[in-house]
């Protein structure tokens, strides 16, 4: 069973009657599944091609390159693949792992522990709570910020404010605008020069004031090359604390799964300017793979707990490491 | 990548050196290290399994087994055989006989397509030109009303027709508008899509039928990984495009993908975009970018940028003054100055040989452009005679000025060392006798020696 937004969200004792799924939903949702039965059953194809069915029946030297192959390809990099395949084959060799079958399985494994580093769940316990996205630019930190606050409404009858603080880019404030029409939530708006920070102490201020749940910034995408722009968002993050006396319950890096080695740097950049809680990868419809997300969650220990699947309102589901690992390794 | 590289190779080869001969096992040890720093790179894991083929036969017919230093023999072969793959001299756009020029924009979503058509008409514009950019991304929210505010700042006309009408045809009624106008340039921006997506595939390829683009380019972001060559070869299937714009180069990010999609579809980098601002998108300059890539820095792009950016009488005045060696710290501080002007610190050092190493510990020491505020702060404390000779800055003086800038003495000394090398470094480049690579490379591996 994959994971379900139920055992994503942690709502702690918000009334429960509220997060039933209203039933009128029902047939949008079967559309739903259908379209992301689809986009996975095409990215397994392609990897399953690409490790070819007979690997796992020989396990000789060229089994293991080509293994290897598939996991760089992947986007995991050149290290976590040499980890996690020197673990497989030590494990081949002690003897403790036997035959293709097998061997196959454990990897998926080896890549699942990888994935499910930290904690797995969105906390919503906080009211309201407060989610910051960031991440560099384009990555589709807008857009997931919209399909969120559809889902944290359908799925959990969750009432949602979405912090427009993005006030760098041209026409960011007017892009999540059609967003927050579309999922049907409140927004607050910069008004002009005003500055992140202070959209969000407004949000914050508004969403008590109108009894929301939930309270989603978006953030302007940065290079998080950029010092500046990073200490801004240190301080987006210190109006936050400031503001409520505890940081945001969540802050989630969005990660495009095209992404290469770089998005490895990107989050440790972020990590140290705000406290990551979570990845967002999105685009996996597409062919890329996202194996950059398991780099990210091995060595930075951030799991990721979103996916996006399309540009669609309903694109958007929790994580399932092994659904997400099965795939990497094909089959 | 290769600032790696080049200190992984010199780590192997010379630990290997001193046993006396290398084999061509040495040398194989040294190849696994290159494809690592590729792989590392995001340069597609087939495109780096051929280069080093390729780098490794050379290598060896180079006689690098006999070399005195082997490293730097195969970071000079790896550096020559980089800039081939990534294309020899760059190509110019297309110009059409009968203007307009019809140039149009395809890439995956959020790769940096309609920052990019604003900054090229502007570009454009820059050069004498007129432009004109047309809206045809009608899917994402607000992608008009953004290229709609981008492209009048870049000074564009803007075509645009709200998200209602296909997309074809406002590509098509903006070419007749251009023409009318008897712009030399239309740009046409359209939404991002999936190459897997054979639907919007089939309305691209239907746009650049209609509109028969002189100019056919895909925008790559930097950050691309190993996918970028799967959907540059979907692209090229469904436009057949000509050129790729690398987007967000600014960041720290090596690009192997991009050069990787030049690789397999044999289409030349022609843009890289460096910023968020408008002007902030350069010509691409392939052999210079070997040379940035390996840590040696991209002098000439710097010279150019100077010259844009850098008052000419001043600047002369400066060259005479570096040539003559004649260079002192009051000139460093208008220089400074003139540097803040070429924008953000990083990515002016960035282009500066052998600052690779010397950026990672800026990052590393956390230090901005603040830092400048710092330097300001020191060379203000001193005096007129002390600018102009800073050997006479000893102990006492180091003292005083360190108390006058706030800060402290080490500071103020490291201040002076720095400069003393920047005007050796000044000297060569002003007076033409610009370094070759190898040399300052060699600078720099001596260093790291030291
Ligand atoms: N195919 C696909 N496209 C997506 C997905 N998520 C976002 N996008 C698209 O990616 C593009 C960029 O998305 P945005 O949400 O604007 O990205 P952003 O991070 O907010 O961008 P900036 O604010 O400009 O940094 C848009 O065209 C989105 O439709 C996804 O899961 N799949
Ligand atoms: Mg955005």
């Amino acid at each position: 069973m994959p994971k379900s937004w139920a055992d994503l969200l942690d709502l702690g004792d918000r009334d429960a009657a509220a997060a039933a799924p209203s039933p009128e939903d029902a047939p949008k949702r079967r559309g739903f599944l259908r379209r992301l039965r689809e986009s996975i059953s095409t990215s397994r194809e392609a990897l399953a091609a690409e490790l070819g069915s007979s690997l796992f029946e020989t396990l000789d030297t060229a089994a293991w390159e080509q293994l290897e192959e598939a996991l760089i390809m992947a986007d995991v990099g050149a290290r976590t693949t040499a980890e996690v395949v020197g673990r497989l084959e030590a494990e081949v060799e002690a003897g403790r792992v036997e035959g293709g079958e097998a061997a196959r399985e454990r990897l998926v494994e080896l890549l699942a522990e990888l994935a499910e580093a930290g904690r797995g769940t969105i906390d919503l316990r906080p009211d309201p709570a407060v989610v910051l996205i960031v991440g560099v630019n384009g990555t589709g930190k807008t857009t997931t910020i919209g399909k969120l606050a559809w889902h944290l409404r359908r799925e959990a009858g969750l009432k949602v404010m979405v912090a427009a603080a993005d006030t760098y880019r041209a026409a960011a404030v007017e892009q999540l605008g059609a967003w927050a029409e579309r999922a049907g939530c409140e927004i607050v708006r910069a008004e002009t020069g005003q500055d992140a920070g202070a959209v969000v102490f407004d949000a914050i201020a508004a969403a008590e004031a109108r009894g929301c749940d939930v309270v989603l910034v978006d953030t302007a995408g940065r290079l998080h090359t950029r010092h500046d722009l990073m200490e801004e968002l240190a301080k987006v993050g210190r109006v936050i604390g400031k503001r409520l006396g505890r940081g945001p319950s969540e802050t989630l890096i969005v990660v495009d799964a095209t992404t290469g080695q770089n998005g490895l740097r990107q989050a440790k950049a972020f990590a140290g300017a705000v406290d990551l809680t979570g990845v967002a990868l999105t685009k996996l419809d597409g062919t890329a793979k996202g194996g950059i997300a398991l780099a990210i969650a091995g060595e930075l220990g951030i799991p990721v707990k979103l996916i996006g699947v399309g540009e669609d309102i309903e694109d958007l589901r929790p994580f399932d490491a092994g659904e997400f690992s099965a795939a990497l390794v094909g089959g | 990548m290769f600032d790696q590289l080049s200190e992984r190779l010199q780590g192997t080869l010379s630990d290997l050196r001193s046993r006396g001969k290398l084999t061509e096992a040495d040398v194989d040890k040294a190849m696994r290290e290159i494809r690592l720093a590729l792989l590392e790179a995001d340069v597609n894991f087939k495109v780096a399994k051929r280069f080093v083929a390729d780098v490794r036969e050379q290598a060896i017919g180079a006689g690098v087994l006999e070399s005195l230093d082997p490293g730097q023999m195969v970071v000079k072969v790896v550096n020559e055989r980089l800039a081939e793959l990534m294309g020899g001299s760059g190509r110019e756009l297309a110009f059409a006989a009968r203007p307009p020029t019809v140039i149009l924009m395809a890439g995956l979503q959020g790769s940096g397509k309609t920052t990019a058509t604003a900054k090229l008409a502007r570009l454009l514009i820059g050069e004498g030109k007129t432009a004109g950019v047309a809206a045809c991304d009608t899917q994402r929210p607000a992608a008009v009303e953004q290229l709609e505010r981008l492209g009048g700042q870049a000074g564009a006309t803007v075509y645009s027709q709200g998200t209602e009408r296909d997309p074809v045809d406002i590509a098509e009624w903006a070419l007749g508008q251009a023409r009318t106008a008897g712009l030399d340039a239309l740009i046409i921006d359209t939404a991002g899509r999936l190459h897997i997506d054979e639907e919007l595939m089939a309305q691209l390829a239907e746009i650049k039928k209609r509109t028969k683009p002189h100019d056919v380019l895909l925008v790559v972001d930097a950050m691309t990984g190993q996918d970028a060559v799967n959907v540059a070869e979907q692209f090229a299937a469904a436009t057949e495009f000509d050129g790729v714009l690398m987007s967000k180069l600014d960041g720290d990010a090596r690009g192997g993908a991009a050069l990787s999609v030049k690789a397999v579809t044999g289409k030349p980098i022609l843009y890289a975009s460096t910023g968020e601002k408008l002007d902030q998108l350069e010509r691409f300059h392939p052999d210079r970018m070997a040379q940035r890539i390996l840590g040696m820095g991209d002098v000439l792009s710097l010279i150019e940028k100077a010259e844009k950016d850098i008052d000419a009488s001043e600047a002369e005045e400066l060259e005479r003054k570096m040539r003559q060696d004649r260079f002192t710290l009051e000139d460093f501080l208008g220089q400074l100055k003139q540097v803040r002007k070429m924008g953000p610190l990083s990515s002016v050092l960035g282009m500066m040989p052998g600052m690779g190493k010397a950026m990672k510990e800026l990052r590393g020491a956390s230090i901005d452009d603040r830092e400048l505020d710092r330097l300001e702060a020191i060379i203000l404390s001193m005096t007129p005679e002390e600018r102009a000779n800073p050997d006479v800055i000893r102990g006492s003086r180091r003292r005083r000025i360190a108390a006058g800038s706030g800060t402290n003495v080490q500071a103020v000394k490291q201040l002076t060392r720095q400069f003393e090398q920047m005007r050796k470094m000044m000297k060569l480049m002003a007076s033409g006798k610009m370094p070759s690579p190898e040399s300052l490379l060699r600078g720099q591996l001596g260093a790291r020696r030291r």
